[in-house]
C-alpha cells in the first residue's frame, strides 16, 4: 500500500470488527460506472427496437424490425423479428440456392439423373449426407449392413426388389419382413431336413436323403413354397430371400463357417423366424430425397 | 448507514437477497403464463393431437430419466436450418407441455432425441439399447442389457398418473373428466389417459406393440422402447403449412 492512500481522509462504512478491520467506502470506478449506463442506455434501444415487455395478453414487438420470408408454398410473410421468422428465411434462401438443381432433376426419370453428370453428382452428394444422417444406424457407413439384421445394400442380391422404383417405394413406405418360427409346426428331424435342403439349394450335397425330405416339407406340409416359392428363389413382394444363390441375407451363415455351424444358422431362423422392420421415410423426407436416395442406393449395390 | 441494519441482521439479508435474485426470473417467466401465443395450439379437425403419455410410455420415461439419459441427450431441436437437417422440424413448446420435468437441454454428448420416434425400427432399438457398439460402431454409448432382464415394475402405475394430475397433467379420474378428454383428444386417446384402467392399458399396449420382441413378457425394455418411439411424433407438420408456427412468436 502506498503512502498516499493511508493519507488519505477515507470514507468507511463505519463498522468495525475485531476492534480495527474497517470497511472502505470508497466512490466506483468511473470506467464502471459509465459502463453501467451505457447498459441501462442499451437496455432502453433494445425494448424500442425488439420484443420485449409483456403487455396483457400479447407483448410489444418493437419498432423497424420487420422481417419478410417466403414460405416452401410460397406465401410472403412480414412479420416482427423473431428467431422462428430468421429460421423460416434460412431455409427460404436454401431452397434459392438449391432450385436451379432441384428443377433440373424434377420430373426426370432416374435414367435420365444418371446419363447426367451434373445431375448425378447433385443428387449423390445430398444423397450421401441423408444416408449418413438416418439410413447408416442400420445399414451401416456406406451400406454394408449387418449380416443377419439389417440387409447389405453394396451387394446385388435384394430382398423386396433393386429396382429404382421397388428401392423407392421400400424407403418410402417402409417394409415389414416377417417370417414365422416353425419349431411348433415341425419336428426336430423335419427342422433338420429342411434346413439341410436350404443348404443344398447352394451348397454341395450332404445327406441327398435328408435334402429329398427336406424338398417334401419345404414344397408340401412345411409350406415355405408360399413365400420363397416351389424354385426356392423366393419373392420380392413379400421380402422373401432367394434360397438358390450363395448370398445369405436373413440367416447368418459366414463362407468361413463349417458345414454344421452353416446348417445351425439356417435351422435357427426356421425354427425360430424373424421380424424385421424398415420404418417408412415418408414423413420425414420429400419426394426429391427419397428418390434421391434411391437412386444412390440402386447404384450402391449396382441394382436390377 | 442504512444497510447496516442489513448487513448485521442475516435473516434480513437472507430474505432481501432471495427476492432480488428472483426478480430476474420472474420478470421472464410469469408474462409468459399470461401470453396467449407461449404454447402453440396444435389441433387437427378440432382435436388435440398432443397428448400426455399412455402409462407404457410413461414407465418408459421414467426409466429414461432413472437411467440418467438426459445428461447426454437433449429433447429440443432449435429453429436452425442445420438442426433441421439432421433431426427433423424444431421443437415446439407444445411438444413439451405434459413433461414433468422436462427434457431440453443444452448439452449433447449423444444426438438430440426429440424426434426419434418411428425413425428406427424396434429391434434396432432393443439391440442397440443392449449394446450400441453392435449397431454403430464408433458409439460411445454406455450399454444397458439390463432393460431387457428386468421385468417391468408396474403396480404403482396408477399412482405415477395421479401425481402428474396434480401437477396439471390432464389423466382422467371421474367420468366428467373422462368426457373432457373425449372432447380435447377424442375417444381412442382418452381411454389411455384414464387413471382406473391406467394397468390393464398399460399391459394391452406392451403386448400388442410387442416392443422388446419377447412375446408375453412386460420388460422395462417394453417400456423404454414405447417412449423413444413416440418422441416427436405427435405433430404432423405435413397437417400444416410451412411457417404456420413462426406464426406463434
Amino acid at each position: 500500500m502506498s503512502e498516499d492512500k493511508q493519507k488519505r481522509t477515507v470514507q468507511t462504512t463505519g463498522h468495525a470488527w475485531d476492534g480495527d478491520i474497517q470497511e472502505f467506502n470508497n466512490p466506483l470506478p468511473t470506467w464502471w460506472l459509465w459502463g453501467f449506463y451505457l447498459t441501462v442506455v442499451f437496455a432502453v434501444i433494445y425494448w424500442f427496437l425488439y420484443p420485449a415487455w409483456p403487455v396483457g395478453e400479447g407483448y410489444t414487438k418493437g419498432v423497424a424490425n420487420e422481417i419478410e420470408y417466403v414460405t416452401a408454398e410460397g406465401k410472403t410473410v412480414k412479420t416482427h423479428w423473431n428467431t422462428r421468422a430468421l429460421y423460416q428465411q434460412e431455409l427460404q434462401m436454401a431452397r434459392q440456392k438449391q432450385a436451379e438443381y432441384q428443377q433440373q432433376l424434377a420430373g426426370k426419370s432416374y435414367k435420365e439423373i444418371l446419363s447426367d453428370p451434373g445431375k448425378r453428382e447433385y443428387a449423390f452428394s445430398v444423397a450421401n449426407v441423408l444416408f449418413a444422417d438416418n439410413c447408416a444406424a442400420c445399414h451401416q457407413d456406406g451400406g454394408a449392413g449387418l449380416a443377419g439384421m439389417y440387409p447389405n445394400l453394396v451387394d446385388d442380391d435384394w430382398l423386396w426388389g433393386g429396382s429404382f422404383e421397388q428401392i423407392q417405394a421400400s424407403i418410402s413406405d417402409g417394409r415389414n419382413g416377417s417370417m414365422p418360427g416353425f419349431k411348433k409346426r415341425l419336428s426336430e428331424q423335419q427342422l433338420d431336413d429342411v434346413s439341410e435342403y436350404v443348404l443344398s439349394l447352394s451348397e454341395q450335397h450332404r445327406h441327398p436323403a435328408m435334402a429329398k425330405r427336406g424338398e417334401s416339407i419345404f414344397n408340401g406340409d412345411g409350406g415355405c413354397f408360399a413365400c420363397h416359392t416351389k424354385a426356392a428363389t423366393g419373392n420380392p413382394a413379400m421380402g422373401a430371400a432367394n434360397l438358390t444363390d450363395k448370398i445369405w441375407t436373413v440367416a447368418v451363415v459366414d463362407p468361413a463357417m463349417s458345414y454344421t455351424e452353416k446348417k445351425d444358422a439356417v435351422k435357427q431362423v426356421i425354427s425360430n423366424g424373424i421380424k424385421r422392420t424398415m420404418p417408412a421415410w415418408k414423413s420425414r423426407f420429400n419426394e426429391l430425397e427419397i428418390r434421391m436416395l434411391a437412386l444412390y442406393v440402386h447404384e450402391l449395390g449396382g441394382g436390377e | 448507514m442504512r444497510h447496516e441494519k442489513i448487513e448485521t441482521n442475516a435473516g434480513l439479508l437472507i430474505v432481501l437477497t432471495l427476492v432480488v435474485i428472483s426478480i430476474g426470473g420472474l420478470v421472464e417467466i410469469i408474462p409468459l403464463y399470461f401470453i396467449d401465443e407461449t404454447i402453440e395450439e396444435v389441433k387437427v379437425s378440432g382435436v388435440e393431437t398432443v397428448r400426455p403419455y399412455t402409462p407404457l410410455e410413461l414407465r418408459g420415461r421414467d426409466i429414461y430419466q432413472r437411467e440418467g439419459c438426459y445428461t447426454c441427450h437433449s429433447q429440443m431441436i432449435r429453429p436452425f436450418r442445420d438442426e433441421k437437417l439432421r433431426y427433423g422440424h424444431y421443437s415446439l413448446a407444445a411438444e413439451s407441455k405434459y413433461d414433468h420435468p422436462f427434457q431440453w437441454g443444452s448439452k449433447r454428448t449423444g444426438p438430440d432425441l426429440a424426434r426419434v420416434g418411428n425413425k428406427y425400427s424396434n429391434e434396432w432399438h432393443v439391440q442397440h439399447l443392449i449394446a450400441p457398439r453392435s449397431v454403430v460402431a464408433e458409439s460411445i454409448m454406455p450399454n444397458y442389457p439390463w432393460l431387457i432382464e428386468n421385468k417391468l415394475a408396474y403396480n404403482d402405475i396408477a399412482e405415477r398418473l395421479k401425481a402428474l394430475k396434480l401437477v396439471g397433467v390432464p389423466y382422467s379420474r371421474t367420468q366428467a373428466e373422462y368426457e373432457e378428454n373425449v372432447k380435447r383428444f377424442g375417444e381412442d386417446v382418452a381411454s389411455l389417459l384414464d387413471i382406473n384402467r391406467a394397468e390393464e392399458n398399460l399391459i394391452k399396449q406392451a403386448e400388442q406393440g410387442n416392443y422388446d420382441g419377447m412375446p408375453g413378457v412386460i420388460t422395462e425394455m417394453d417400456a423404454m422402447v414405447a417412449y423413444l418411439q413416440v418422441l416427436g411424433t405427435m405433430v404432423d407438420f405435413k397437417q400444416f403449412e410451412d411457417g404456420h408456427f413462426a406464426t406463434f412468436r
